[in-house]
């Protein structure tokens, strides 16, 4: 899902996209309203949320790059720089915790090459980082990779489930 | 019924009864179980008359607070001429909770007749339903369902030809426990950093733009076409305790036992019946060590706690902790408390909004204490500093996300002291071995 954005700014609200944008207008009194849903597509769009698409947000909306940029850091599932083409969270919450989570955890980390969490595997295929609570907490451990929820993750299976992510 | 097993006879499904069913999802396979005939009836009834059957039925909230649901609609103003908002709180992150996951996947339409329901009680042209980000599969499946109740005249300027405009946004959040917080909510469907406001205003005077705005949780609005079809009375009958705990409540249950699940209960089961009984008690060979019965920001439990307790608002308060969401992480004899208190505050160190002071050092500071004791390198003034902490994290903040990194650390401290005291004494290695 994630394209690395290295050249110039592209506009993502052109065409489809700015369509989809625009038809949510009437659901909300006002354009702010718009700002998580504006930064989904461009995520969507680019596999990260860069200077120059916080400023494209901003310019669209009608608020300014500084306001954008407090909510994005704000919320941790935009990415403020780029990430892996398959990005992975793993839950190690509490719950998933007590049941051998931070062993998957390590497993994912040992099994991608991404030697640490939070960091690209060299060949740019994964980025593996800790989350909390991903909400499925009788099924430990869940990892969400890209948009797979997958559920009842343990280190044996990690090998096989990296494996459908090229 | 104990989704991903079949029902248990201990279990009274009203909500569940559907979970696991791929037919009951789409708009068709639901109304031919039933759905929207509770919307139909609610369009022909005078907004007032909703709210009052839904107060007389005994519902409270099912996010963790049990505040009265009908008193909390009719807090709402009534001829003000302003727009009125309902929010659905489809943003479960509390620890130990995934009840309202099995709703938005299986039974979407139940949630969404629910909302419909509310908004006309309220006078709610809109809903706004604030999913969480991670829940992607639950989002498609809602977004799918919304598209669906448009597709079919439920929802719309025209309900069902009833003339009432009823319209439901799905906004899909962005990773961010504290928008689970209902002013943070507000703001972050704003388009706001999702910070807690401060109350008063209460939502019902100035809440979402400024308009009156009632906030209810996935699970209390998906119960209430169920109240709706088959009355108040026969909802306040569901209790086996306290009178003031009625309806059927769902308990996701995870941690150290044989199944686990999300269970549907009558309010007021003894929560022993539901760990042994429903979820095959503890894995071979171990046995229970602790309860945390309402999500992560509730006290923990003992065994002795558990005994005699009945699964319910004022059940679990006599017996030293909350019902709060209704999510139960049951733990064995392996479990290291200090551990488990180490990553929950962890977990509310990351999701602190970090507005207030004392939450944002505070959770911090509980999570670096409790990992240093971990690491072998605990004090034993450290317990003692634990405990000021959580002094000065209770009740002193915004919202409440400080005082629910405390009540686990206090009631850990309290109750599992042994826990502590085992990492607090340990024979240290040298810091100096002459190399």
């Amino acid at each position: 899902m994630s394209t690395h954005e290295t050249a110039a700014h592209e506009t993502v609200f052109a065409g489809a996209v700015l369509a989809k944008l625009e038809a949510l207008y009437p659901k909300y009194p006002d354009k702010r309203s718009l700002l998580l849903p504006a930064l989904w597509m461009i995520q969507e769009a680019r596999g990260w949320i860069s200077d120059g698409s916080v400023a494209e947000v901003a310019e669209t909306l009608g608020l300014t790059s500084a306001y954008v940029r407090g909510v994005v850091t704000f919320y941790t599932m935009y990415h403020t720089h780029p990430v892996g083409r398959h990005f992975i969270q793993v839950c190690t919450t509490s719950p998933c915790g007590i049941c051998g989570a931070e062993d998957v955890a390590r497993a994912l980390v040992k099994e991608t090459g991404c030697g640490d969490l939070g960091a690209t595997s060299p060949d740019g295929r994964f980025t593996v980082i800790e989350v909390e609570c991903l909400g499925a907490c009788g099924f430990p451990t869940p990892i969400l990779i890209d948009d797979d929820f997958i559920e009842n993750v343990t280190v044996d299976r990690v090998p096989a489930i990296l494996a459908r992510y090229i | 019924m104990g989704y991903p097993h079949p029902i248990h006879p201990k279990e009274t499904p009203v909500l569940s009864k559907h979970f696991g069913e791929v037919e009951a999802r789409p708009y068709a396979g639901w109304v031919e179980r039933g759905g929207y005939v509770a919307l139909k009836k609610a369009l022909t009834m005078a907004p007032d008359d909703i709210t009052s059957e839904v107060k007389a039925s005994g519902l409270r909230g099912r996010g963790g607070a049990g505040f009265p649901t009908g008193l909390k609609w009719s807090f709402m103003p009534k001829e003000d001429g302003k727009p009125h908002y309902l929010c659905c709180n489809a943003d479960e992150s509390e620890p130990g909770t995934f009840k309202d996951r099995e709703i938005l996947r299986w039974t979407p339409h139940a949630l969404i007749e629910g909302c419909a329901i509310a908004q006309l009680a309220i006078r709610a042209e809109t809903c706004y339903i604030y999913i969480r980000g991670e829940f992607t599969e639950p989002y498609h499946i809602l977004q799918r369902a919304v598209d669906e109740a448009y597709a079919n005249g439920v929802l719309g300027a025209n309900a069902f030809g009833s003339g009432r405009r009823i319209d439901i946004v799905v906004h899909r959040g962005a990773g961010a426990y504290i928008c689970g917080e209902e002013t943070a909510m507000m703001n972050s469907i704003e388009g706001r950093r999702g910070n807690p406001r401060i109350k008063p205003p209460f939502p019902a005077v100035a809440g979402l733009f400024g308009k009156p705005t009632t906030i209810n949780n996935v699970e209390t609005l998906a119960a209430v076409p169920a109240i709706i079809n088959q009355g108040a009375a026969w909802y306040a009958k569901l209790s086996l305790s306290s009178p003031k705990s009625t309806g059927t409540k769902l308990i996701s249950v995870c941690g150290h036992v044989q199944r686990p699940g999300t269970y549907e209960i009558t309010m007021g089961l003894p929560m022993k019946e539901l760990i042994y009984d429903l979820c095959g008690g503890m894995r071979p060979g171990r046995t229970l060590k602790a309860v945390i019965p309402g999500g992560s920001s509730v006290p923990i439990m003992t065994p002795e706690e558990v005994e005699n307790c009945p699964t319910d608002y004022e059940g679990i308060v006599a017996n030293g902790s909350m019902l709060g969401s209704g999510g139960m992480i049951v733990m064995d004899d392996t479990t290291d408390i200090v551990h488990v208190a180490m990553r929950l505050a962890k977990f509310y160190a990351h999701e602190s909004c970090a507005q207030c002071t004392n939450c944002r050092e505070g959770t911090a500071w509980t999570a670096r204490i409790l990992e240093r004791m971990l690491a072998g390198e605990g004090k034993e003034s450290d317990l003692g500093l634990l405990l000021d902490l959580a002094e000065n994290m209770t009740g002193k903040t915004i919202c409440v996300l400080s005082d629910s990194c405390a009540a686990p650390v206090v009631s850990g401290i309290q109750k599992f002291r042994p826990d502590f005291d085992r990492h607090l004494n340990v024979e240290r290695p040298l810091k100096t071995a002459g190399v």
